[in-house]
């Protein structure tokens, strides 16, 4: 059994009670990274000499120091999340020389306030665009469960890291899908917050309005402590929301009695598979049986927000990666001889293709003549899809459904047709749409082995009754005490 | 319905500020006719009476005081740089 079974919790005590280290904890991950990273290719970039310090400086005046929240904590972050000197790539290798950023993330400076230990910075699609971190330009994570498998996108290293014990928790971020649709491919438990609940100072960003740092972790208490940390108005990020951030770890336990569950038909239907669907019906069952009541309701512009997503995200994108250009940090082209030619080659020797295709389809969705055509029709069509939930939790206290319409995919399957590839995305990206709270927590497996995410979405800033609901179905089932067989990790 | 030409594809890469070659050109041209296509859906709705929305919590301006602050160094400013000199980027020629 490894040390990270436990909870963050019980880790505390130990490490109160001198029976832990904290340098034990930090040496467990690099362990355990030396064990299996060869393999699931989850880190970019180990932090290992200063984490190593670190740790060593806990243990030496940790009794003293006024424990933070997540004391000794080991913690793996996407690369997109900046850390101040410690090299942050976006999984670009436009980036690939970007060794010495200037300052930390917001999320970053909270977690060092709690005492948390950066273990590394973890692989992603490039520039967080894709589902199966096949688009990073340094190499495939894969996924714990099955190694031939994608551990989905694109916080495909963070899912992966957690779900093989390499790091206790990790950050990942969120515009499409990008932290729940890992997690449930990973068999691990993954929130998107509320659009503004979490600072995007220092998240490299992709898509403005709907980009979101979220938490993923074995379990719904430690995802709950860690968003209690990272979570709060920062006055660098004018779009954080001003509000108050609950205990949520301290309100878990909610009688399920009454609760109201939405479970959108549109979620249930064409194009998800019978197993998945299987599942999601089983988890209904639970909470039945635990005293909530569901019913089946519609959000009628569901299947329009693939395109709806695709239209605004890459939009924004285009926008937002005008900034790498060769001139003040990253890559420079040495082919070039004037300055137009150094942005152009500094750029598309840079950029991988996927980014190139969503560059070129913002650009287009927003030059003179199309600009009505596609980006303003999108915004209005956002509108629409964003009303449908308003309505539902008119009458509703979270929404229920699966969080991917099968469970992962096989490496080199699908990354040659865009469309299918972004059809993997059709549950999670109406949540990003709408700015509302999604978890994707375990809820089976497939006939393969491969786990299997319920989605529960929850209305603006209601991460609380998210989390209880979540909570109450994770202490009712155990598919969250499962875990891969990786290099010899018995159950 | 909405082909986008290879000249078009062509015109955005450089909006985009990004060299394509040839067989690249023709592989956006495809890939991007079918994705276009695909967002032609959006289409069936109405959509003449709806507020478009470009942020989900409806924020207004966010203000606060104009202060200075030090923030970074010209020196730290540089350190990532690919090229400098004298304290400032360089880069290759603006004018022929």
């Amino acid at each position: 059994m490894s040390l990270f079974d436990h909870k963050l919790k019980d880790i505390q005590e130990l490490l109160h009670k001198k029976e832990v280290s904290v340098r034990e904890l930090v040496d467990e991950s690099y362990r355990r990274i030396e064990e299996v990273d060869d393999q699931i290719k989850a880190f970019l970039t180990l932090n290992k000499e200063e984490a190593l310090k670190q740790a060593d400086e806990f243990d030496r005046d940790g009794a003293q120091s006024g424990n933070g929240a997540l004391f000794g904590m080991p913690v793996g972050l996407k690369d997109n999340i900046v850390t101040k000197g410690l090299r942050t790539t976006c999984a670009s290798k436009i980036l690939d020389n970007f060794n010495d950023p200037l300052y930390d993330a917001t999320v970053v400076q909270k977690l060092k306030e709690a005492k948390a230990i950066t273990i590394g910075k973890l692989n992603m699609d490039e520039f967080a665009m894709g589902s199966s971190n096949e688009n990073s330009g340094y190499m495939a994570t894969r996924n714990p469960w099955n190694t031939d498998y994608v551990p989905g996108g694109s916080s495909g290293g963070s899912a992966a890291a957690v779900a093989s014990r390499e790091v206790f928790f990790a950050l990942g971020s969120d515009t499409g899908g990008s932290i729940r649709q890992p997690a449930a491919f990973c068999g691990v438990v993954g929130m998107k917050p509320t659009y503004g609940l979490v600072s995007r100072f220092g998240l490299v960003a992709f898509a403005s309005s709907l980009d979101q740092i979220g938490p993923i972790t074995r379990t719904v208490e430690d995802n709950a402590r860690l968003l209690e940390v990272i979570a709060g108005h920062d006055h660098m990020d004018s779009t954080s929301a001003n509000v108050e951030v609950p205990a949520y770890s301290e309100h878990l336990e909610k009688d399920m009695k009454g609760l109201k569950i939405a479970v959108p038909k549109e979620y249930l239907g064409e194009g998800v598979s019978e197993e998945v669907r299987e599942a999601v019906r089983k988890a209904l069952k639970v909470y039945e049986s635990l005293g909530a009541e569901w019913e089946e309701v519609s959000l009628p512009h569901s299947k329009y927000a693939v395109a709806t997503y695709y239209l605004i995200a890459s939009s924004e994108a285009s926008a937002n990666l005008a900034r790498f250009d060769g001139v003040r940090y990253g890559v420079r082209s040495e082919k070039a001889e004037n300055m137009i030619d150094m942005f152009k080659l500094s750029r598309s020797e840079g950029f991988g293709d996927e980014v190139k295709r969503r560059i070129m389809l913002g650009t287009f969705a927003l030059s003179s003549g199309y600009y009505d055509a596609y980006y303003k029709k999108a915004q209005k069509v956002r509108t629409l899809i964003k009303q449908d939930f308003e309505n539902v939790f008119e009458d509703y206290d979270v929404i229920i459904g699966p969080t991917t319409p099968t469970p992962a995919f096989k490496v080199g399957e699908k990354i040659d047709d865009p469309l299918t590839m972004y059809a993997n995305d059709i549950l999670t990206i109406p949540v990003n749409l709408a700015g509302v709270p999604g978890i994707s927590v375990p809820c089976g497996f497939s006939s393969e082995g491969l786990p299997i995410g319920l989605q529960i979405i929850g209305r603006h800033f209601d991460e609380q009754t998210v989390y209880q609901t979540a909570y109450a179905f994770e202490q009712a089932t155990d598919f969250h005490k499962q875990q891969p067989q990786l290099g010899g990790a018995g159950k | 319905m909405s082909e986008i030409s290879k000249e078009q594809v062509k015109h955005v890469a450089h909006l985009a500020r990004l060299a394509i070659t040839e067989e690249e050109a023709e592989m956006f041209t495809k890939q991007l006719s079918a994705i276009i296509d695909y967002a032609e859906q959006l289409n069936e709705l109405d959509t003449d009476h709806v507020k478009p929305t470009t942020h989900v919590l409806d924020l207004k301006n966010v203000l606060r005081k104009d202060e200075p602050k030090q923030w970074i160094t010209q020196e730290e400013a540089l350190k990532n740089a690919p090229d400098k000199k004298d304290g400032q980027f360089r880069v290759p020629s603006i004018l022929e």
